[in-house]
């Protein structure tokens, strides 16, 4: 019957992947190693900020103020230049990101209890990661102040009025691994398990076999479910890897229930592997199908859907077509679980958005896979 | 060379007789960096904000305003309940609160230092770190004014020495986010366009066994990849420069260096590009493997350690380490010195070496790949 016929065509898979064994180490391995370097290297965390500075001064102020620059986890010294001309060669190689200059009459200055100024030089090429040098900077250079007003004024409290406090919430200690870590988890199983089945059935026509199968008595339903399930097999197994690497290596807190992400991870996988093959039905070789994903699916999706730029901060007229992607949804539902560990209750929307898209871009496969067919 | 024209010319064909991945290879690239340098920003506005005020004073009233007049929040409501803000958080409809203690104005009149609790939604730590510093300076900017109100009676003045910081920023002086991310788009579409036309070439010859009469036919190995590459080269190379011009034209980004040299390193880049798309070809032997190691060596790598989005200087050394082979890190650094700071050769020239050493180990290593399999 129908899930005989099944069967026979997912053994039919089956054996054609095991023509390949490479497939097996790029969709196993290539996932885990990659969350491995990613991990570590997608770090919004700015600190070893590369300085140079420039000390005219060499007085006793001068160098405490530069010590606190070289003691502190924020900066690096790269370069102690002798004069401001050598700034320039510093920031046009990038080899530092900002310099500091000292002044000549710096420490007569400050001893003398005159106000004096240092010129703070920065690369503004990357504007967040200078933004947030620029306040470590200022905020040094402050608290080198008001320890000078505190010598000079003895016993009198130093404080600013009006005191922030400020505490985050779910990510107390601002670590930026714990927020992409789960985003690149998303990004590789869509990666991998969408570029698995696009070249399912596209590989077919090409080859030429298509023309067999559709003699066959298999429905199109049965030929989607057939090549779809092996593929799915193998997602699940990327996506039981890669949340092992993500929580006992990385140690992203887990605070919600991990069945819940388990099973949302595998509606997510319907709706990946659904576009692959969506996209298998639409192509006539395999470099088409290639092409359409990526440029037509992964790039924007990518782009689009929040892992690193928030969508708050699109222009209104783009935000609309996020809601396109279901890797907006699958986001939000993994960020939530992992970090506030919260569960259906609130991102039943998000899950609900997920399986409609891959219910309804499975039924699209399915519809067009039957044109071809017959 | 003659070997190198019809090999050439026989890929050209069946690049034409393709129209979809043609128009997809020359046209999508640009409106791709049209679409995302819209999208994408890292300029932080409009924060949701919701207000507990325990205090109902002006004061108070003059902070909140301080918050919403800055542009960087903007209020969603005032709500007393711990719980109720505590769910609007959950919810992610407010993602910072504003929490002003009771007795603010009493305090602040009789010169007692008050403290103002700000909580912020680190789920985004991304974001948090720079809403966190708004909200850090907009309070001291606060006390500031404040202090000085107060110090402003008779004749006071701090008997201490005062350290100013005069910063200047160059390149990008109003830190636009645009002006940083846009060369780095650049070269990532130009990355993942040259990778991917050329990781098929290969292989799909192989794959319908058209390769056999490749090797019947009087071309070498060099000829053949050379000849599959030139076409290729010729397409990414005109949607390189179509990229170029249309952040020149849409995103005013500067062109501050020297044209030759900047096409220079982008025929360079795209040259290694395309030899890593080969080699992968070569190693493939179905376009589906050549598919996804074409796609996992160039789609995440070349976002995430080509210091496009993430300072590579702030990863572990082990990971800055393993940057030294993602041809993009190089591109990148030679494409903002060129147009965003207008440096000369002498600022880059290793990173253009770097990029000729990647390009030709990944030629060679096609060209033998290729030679021991039609051996």
């Amino acid at each position: 019957m129908g899930l005989s016929r099944i069967l026979h065509l997912m053994r039919k898979e089956v054996l054609e992947l095991k023509q390949d064994p490479r497939l097996f180490s790029v969709v196993i391995i290539a996932p885990i190693m990659q969350l491995a370097v990613l991990g570590y290297a997608a770090t919004t965390d700015v600190k070893d900020v590369p300085i140079a500075i420039v000390d005219a001064d060499r007085s006793t102020p001068s160098r405490d103020l530069v010590h606190r620059f070289e003691t502190s986890a924020n900066f690096k010294i790269v370069g102690m230049p002798g004069s401001t001309d050598e700034i320039d060669r510093y920031l046009d190689r990038g080899e530092a990101w900002m310099a500091i200059s000292i002044p000549a009459n710096f420490g007569q200055a400050v001893t003398a209890n005159r106000s004096a100024t240092l010129q703070v030089v920065a690369d503004g090429t990357d504007s967040n990661s200078t933004g947030v040098a620029m306040g470590y900077a200022q905020t040094l250079i402050a608290g080198y102040t008001q320890d000078l007003a505190a010598a000079a004024m003895p016993g009198q409290p130093v404080v600013a009025l009006v005191r922030p406090e400020i505490r985050v919430w779910f990510n107390p200690r601002l670590e930026s691994r714990d927020f992409m870590i789960p985003g690149i988890i998303a990004l590789l199983l869509l990666v991998v398990t969408t570029n698995l089945s696009a070249m399912a059935i596209v590989r077919e026509k090409e080859v030429g076999t298509l023309e067999q199968l559709s003699v066959t008595p298999l429905a199109r339903w049965e030929l989607i479910t057939g090549k779809l399930l092996p593929y799915a097999a193998i997602g699940i197994i990327d996506v039981v890897l890669v949340l092992v690497v993500a929580i006992y290596w990385f140690e992203v807190p887990m605070r919600g229930s991990i069945a819940l992400l388990f099973g949302m991870c595998v509606i997510y996988l319907m709706s990946t592997l659904g576009l692959g093959l969506f996209v298998s039905t639409i192509s006539r070789t395999q470099q088409q199908a290639m092409m359409t994903s990526i440029f037509f699916f992964l790039m924007p999706m990518i782009y689009l859907s929040g892992f690193i730029f928030p969508i708050e901060n699109m222009p209104a007229w783009i935000q609309p077509f996020t809601y396109l992607i279901p890797l907006r949804y699958f986001l939000v539902i993994v960020r939530g679980i992992f970090l506030k560990g919260v569960g259906l209750e609130i991102l039943w929307p998000q899950a609900l958005a997920l399986f409609a898209w891959g219910a309804t871009v499975l039924a699209l496969a399915t519809l067009r896979s039957s044109k071809r067919l017959g | 060379m003659g070997q190198i024209l019809a090999v050439g010319a026989k890929e050209m064909r069946q690049i034409l007789r393709d129209r979809r991945t043609l128009l997809i290879l020359l046209f999508i690239p640009a409106f791709f960096l049209l679409l995302y340098g819209y999208a994408l920003s890292f300029d932080i506005r409009n924060v949701r904000l919701a207000v507990q005020d325990r205090d109902r004073s002006t004061h108070s009233r003059e902070l909140v305003s301080a918050f919403v007049n800055s542009g960087y929040f903007a209020l969603v409501g005032y709500e007393d309940s711990d719980a109720a803000l505590e769910r609007l958080v959950d919810q992610g409809q407010v993602r910072a609160i504003l929490s002003i203690p009771a007795n603010f104005e009493r305090d602040l009149r009789l010169k007692r230092p008050v403290t103002v609790q700000v909580v912020i939604d680190g789920d985004n730590a991304n974001t948090a770190s720079t809403v966190t510093g708004y909200a850090r300076t907009l309070i001291a900017e606060y006390g500031a004014v404040e202090m000085q109100a107060l110090l402003a009676t008779p004749g006071s003045k701090l008997p201490a020495p005062v350290v100013l910081v005069e910063p200047r920023i160059w390149y990008n002086p109003q830190l636009r986010s645009a002006l940083f991310l846009v060369p780095g788009l650049i070269a990532y579409i130009s990355m993942i366009t040259a990778v991917v036309s050329t990781a098929l070439s290969v292989v799909r010859e192989k794959e319908r066994g058209t390769m056999e009469q490749v090797r019947m036919a009087p071309v070498g190995p060099v000829a053949y990849i050379l000849g599959k590459t030139l076409p290729y080269l010729a397409i990414s190379f005109t949607s390189a420069v179509l990229i170029v011009f249309a952040a020149m034209a849409l995103f005013d980004m500067p062109m501050r260096g020297s044209w030759p040299l900047l096409l220079f390193s982008i025929g360079l880049f795209l040259v290694g590009a395309q030899a890593q798309g080969l080699l992968i070809s070569t190693i493939a032997d179905t376009q589906q493997v050549a598919f996804q190691i074409a796609l996992l060596s160039s789609m995440l790598p070349t976002m995430i350690l080509s210091g496009f989005i993430f300072p590579i200087s702030s990863m572990p050394t082990v990971i800055q380490g393993i940057t030294y082979i993602v041809p993009a890190r190089y591109f990148l650094v030679a494409l903002r010195a060129i147009v965003l700071k207008g440096a000369d050769i002498t600022a880059f020239w290793q990173d253009l070496v770097a990029l000729a050493i990647f390009a030709t180990v990944a030629m060679g290593l096609a060209s033998l790949r290729l030679r021991r399999e039609w051996a």
